[in-house]
């Protein structure tokens, strides 16, 4: 039975379309930590980018347009959090959580009062999905790449551009190097305090990224903290990565498919739901405690600089 | 001669402190200016100043007559100034290359990797600090990081160079070529700052040398037309005694022994079957060129390393796999080469570092409970009588200057009454008086009968000290030798591996 479920192609695409959300903000998180602030705003951003992205698209009546909006939005509130951590150094961690509560309240409250208690209305133009053949053709796994979301794709070349930008590119170098001590990356000459900004706001955009896959890819509607704890395991994730774009899509993948197996195998009598529910937060659990090893952590994560000290 | 940087009443107080007191300096075009000072009198403040890093209360620096107002290092740099700090600016994470070129990466996206690390070998090859670019800067031995720190302002090309104590950490043959191209840079007309404890150094490379006293410039003078015996006086303020007095004393029973001690590190082997005692009342030198396997040694028998075969055993006890918490309080002291990164805990007060390794027992804690009382009165006696300065015991560690620190450390584990000091490089970065006091320290431990272990990269320090003289090579003692009688060329020979009595 075991080797029928994962010869399902479904699963597979489901897995990549499960492990998107979860992937972006990792993605994000990556960024804001390998500059050294830590995020855990991940979650609360991602509603602003489901909201504000149906919002525009319903504005706009253009989904693209919408996903732009979003992107801005996740921009500016993550340069508020970047003012308040960055530049007048409080703590991050706090600051993080303080911006989930209000996002979550923020958007529950935009909701209610422009879209009324019957929530948002169902004619909100959607971001396409794309079915591109020459990968759809290729056997087995062509099911499960071929025919997906438009944000999967951007999704995946996003993790690779990523990549190549932090470990790659002088900028990305830089990036890396006020996350690991500010204090030295300050007298070679480069501006701590503008290069995790960056960190900050790059982190921001990709999670109100996966917060607009939710609302305008997957759902085509918004609901109250519809992002449902996946920020939380995007951080997992990213831990789990080791702070690197390509660990956490992995990462997010492994996620991915154990959500995608809980929701395939609900409808199998042999299985109890609690269990099979329970999958990705047992893996998320497991993955943070036994299999991460050796903590590769920025070694500035969440110390704020003080030229001073 | 053109002034090229003037420095006129730099003023600069920390709470409590003033660090810089109406400061006056002129840099000519063209000069190796020396400035001397002992720990705390604001060299490195100073320094810090001129580079944007601190900003000054009051007065000013000018750049060829033009004023300078940096607030940030970047602009400092803008203008031509390089600077090599004396608690190194590295990035544990990155790769020696990475850190070169740091803020100066060529080209404009794209980091070239392959280029970059070709550069920086011939960059350090020009230089003679030879280091691998490729290898993570946490995996070098501090006498590594320190050429890399250097090679980071050659690789700018600056126009002005501060160099706050480059030399603490290297070798004697580096000093050498360091000096060399200090010259070099002379002559192209680049005007040098250059700090150091070394008289010997001073002497031999400056023009001119600036003496700071408690915040201020006490004088200037020329080089050529001065003494080492003056500037120490200058210095301190007083008579200083340049020489160690060392009565004869027969050493008595083994209190450390140490018996085919092989130790691991990384992939590599450090130590590869090392053998030889210390005993009581004696002062066991451990000479040797950074890299050899000295510290790693060092690290296993204070239990910070494993044993990967061998003994270690202490007061007649096998230690080998004990815990380093049991083996201090068996009565082990240990002072660490990198007084930043193990020595101390910068964000910590003056207070409670000093009872970092006894704050769970009496007096220091009752049934659990720290007992502040006791703590505050230890450290006002231990700063007091090892003239700590500024002797303000609730102010944070990382705010010492970083001979203060070494004097923290010392008191610590001198006074916790060991029957083993181990001393790694104890007077790295001190000036005369405070070397001299903690030489004075040892002896008066060898005097009271206890045994010292002792490594340092400085020969004169193992000589002038040392009862016996082990030399360590590629991991493996090349020979013990007695210290009285012992030459340094001997000891230079021995060190890089050539055994003249084995080879005839
Ligand atoms: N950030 C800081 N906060 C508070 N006090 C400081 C700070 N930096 C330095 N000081 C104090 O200023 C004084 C001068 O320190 P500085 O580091 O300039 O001395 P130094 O001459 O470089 O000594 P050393 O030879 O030991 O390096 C010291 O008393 C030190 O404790
Ligand atoms: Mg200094």
């Amino acid at each position: 039975m075991f080797w029928h479920i994962l010869s399902q192609p479904e699963l597979w695409a489901a897995t990549l379309a499960m492990a998107t959300p979860l992937a972006l903000p990792a993605l994000g998180g990556t960024f804001s930590e390998r500059s050294g602030v830590t995020n855990i705003a991940m979650e609360g951003i991602m509603l602003i980018g489901a909201f504000f992205g149906v919002y525009f698209a319903y504005l706009t009546n253009n989904a693209w347009l919408g996903l732009v909006g979003a992107l801005v939005a996740g921009a500016l509130i993550s340069l508020i959090f970047a003012w308040i951590t960055v530049s007048i150094g409080a703590n991050q961690v706090v600051v993080g959580m303080g911006i989930n509560i209000f996002a979550a309240g923020l958007t529950t409250f935009m909701l209610n009062t422009i879209f009324g208690y019957g929530g948002t209305p169902p004619s909100i133009p959607h971001l396409p999905n794309l079915n591109i053949p020459g990968l759809s053709r290729i056997p087995f796994v062509g099911p499960a790449l071929g025919q997906q979301n438009v944000v999967v794709y951007i999704m995946l070349l996003l993790v690779l551009a990523g990549h190549y930008f932090l470990f790659h590119t002088n900028l990305g170098l830089r990036l890396r190097a006020v996350g690991e001590n500010p204090q030295a990356a300050d007298t070679a000459g480069l501006n701590v305090w503008n290069l995790r900004y960056l960190g900050v706001i790059i982190g921001g955009i990709l999670s109100s990224l996966g917060g607009v896959y939710l609302s305008l890819g997957l759902l085509n509607s918004f609901e109250p903290n519809m992002s449902s704890g996946r920020g939380y395991i995007a951080l997992a994730a990213m831990i789990f990565g080791k702070w690197t774009p390509l660990g956490s899509l992995g990462a997010a993948l492994l996620f991915g498919f154990a959500t995608a197996l809980s929701i395939y195998l609900k409808g199998t009598p042999h299985v109890s739901t609690n269990i099979v529910q329970m999958l990705p937060y047992a893996l998320t659990i497991l993955a943070l405690t036994g299999l991460v090893g050796r903590s590769t952590m920025p070694a500035a994560d969440g110390t704020p600089y003080d030229p001073r000290k | 001669m053109r002034t090229c940087l003037e420095i006129r009443n730099v003023t600069k107080e920390f709470p409590g402190v003033l660090a810089n007191d109406h400061v006056n300096l002129q840099l000519r075009d063209g000069e190796i200016h020396a400035i001397l000072g002992e720990n705390g009198a604001g060299k490195s403040t100073l320094m810090k100043i001129i580079y944007g890093l601190y900003q000054a209360d009051s007065g000013s620096v000018s750049l060829y007559g033009q004023e300078m107002h940096f607030t940030s290092p970047r602009q400092a740099i803008q203008a031509g100034i390089g600077m090599v700090h004396q608690h190194f600016m590295l990035i544990p994470a990155l790769t020696a290359a990475e850190n070169i070129v740091l803020g100066g990466e060529p080209g404009k996206v794209h980091y070239r990797r392959k280029e970059n690390e070709e550069m920086v070998r011939q960059l350090s090859k020009q230089y003679h600090l030879e280091i691998d670019p490729s290898v993570k800067v946490s995996d070098l031995t501090v006498g590594l990081q320190q050429r890399v720190e250097i090679l980071k302002v050659f690789y700018r090309k600056a126009k002005v160079l501060i160099l706050d104590e480059p030399t603490a950490l290297l070798t004697p043959q580096e000093v050498e070529e360091l000096i060399g191209v200090m010259e070099r840079l002379r002559l192209q007309g680049i005007p040098i700052i250059f700090i150091s404890h070394k008289l010997d150094e001073v002497k031999k490379v400056s023009d001119r040398v600036t003496v700071m006293r408690a915040g201020r410039t006490v004088a200037t003078v020329e080089t050529n037309q001065t003494t080492p015996q003056e500037l120490a006086n200058l210095m301190v303020g007083r008579e200083v005694v340049l020489q160690v007095a060392k009565p004869p004393q027969e050493p008595g029973s083994v209190v450390l022994r140490v018996d085919g001690l092989v130790v691991v590190q990384g992939h590599a082997e450090r130590v590869k079957g090392v053998t030889f005692e210390v005993r009581r009342g004696e002062i066991f030198g451990l000479a040797g060129i950074d890299g050899n396997g000295q510290f790693e040694l060092v690290e296993a028998i204070t239990g910070l390393l494993p044993a990967k075969s061998g003994r270690i055993v202490f007061k007649g006890r096998d230690i080998t796999k004990t815990s380093v918490h049991r083996r201090t309080a068996a009565g082990i002291s240990y002072i660490p080469q990198d007084r930043q990164a193990d020595g101390l805990i910068l964000d910590f007060q003056l207070a409670e570092n000093f009872v970092l390794r006894d704050f769970t027992r009496p007096p220091f804690a009752k049934a659990g409970q720290l007992q502040m009382g006791a703590i505050t009165h230890h450290a006002e006696r231990l700063s007091e009588s090892f003239d700590v300065r500024p002797r303000r015991i609730h102010s944070l560690a990382g705010n010492l200057s970083g001979g203060n620190q070494q004097k923290v450390i010392l008191a610590r584990e001198v006074s916790r009454d060991p029957e083993l000091l181990i001393a790694a490089q104890p007077t790295r970065g001190l000036d005369v008086g405070a070397i001299q006091f903690i030489h004075d320290k040892l002896l008066d431990l060898r005097r009271e009968g206890k045994a010292v272990l002792l490594v340092s990269l400085e020969l004169e320090e193992i000589m002038s000290l040392s009862d016996r003289i082990g030399v360590i090579h590629d991991g493996r003692l090349m020979a013990i030798l007695p210290g009285g009688h012992v030459t340094r060329e001997q000891l230079g020979l021995l060190m890089t591996g050539v055994n003249p009595e084995k080879e005839g």
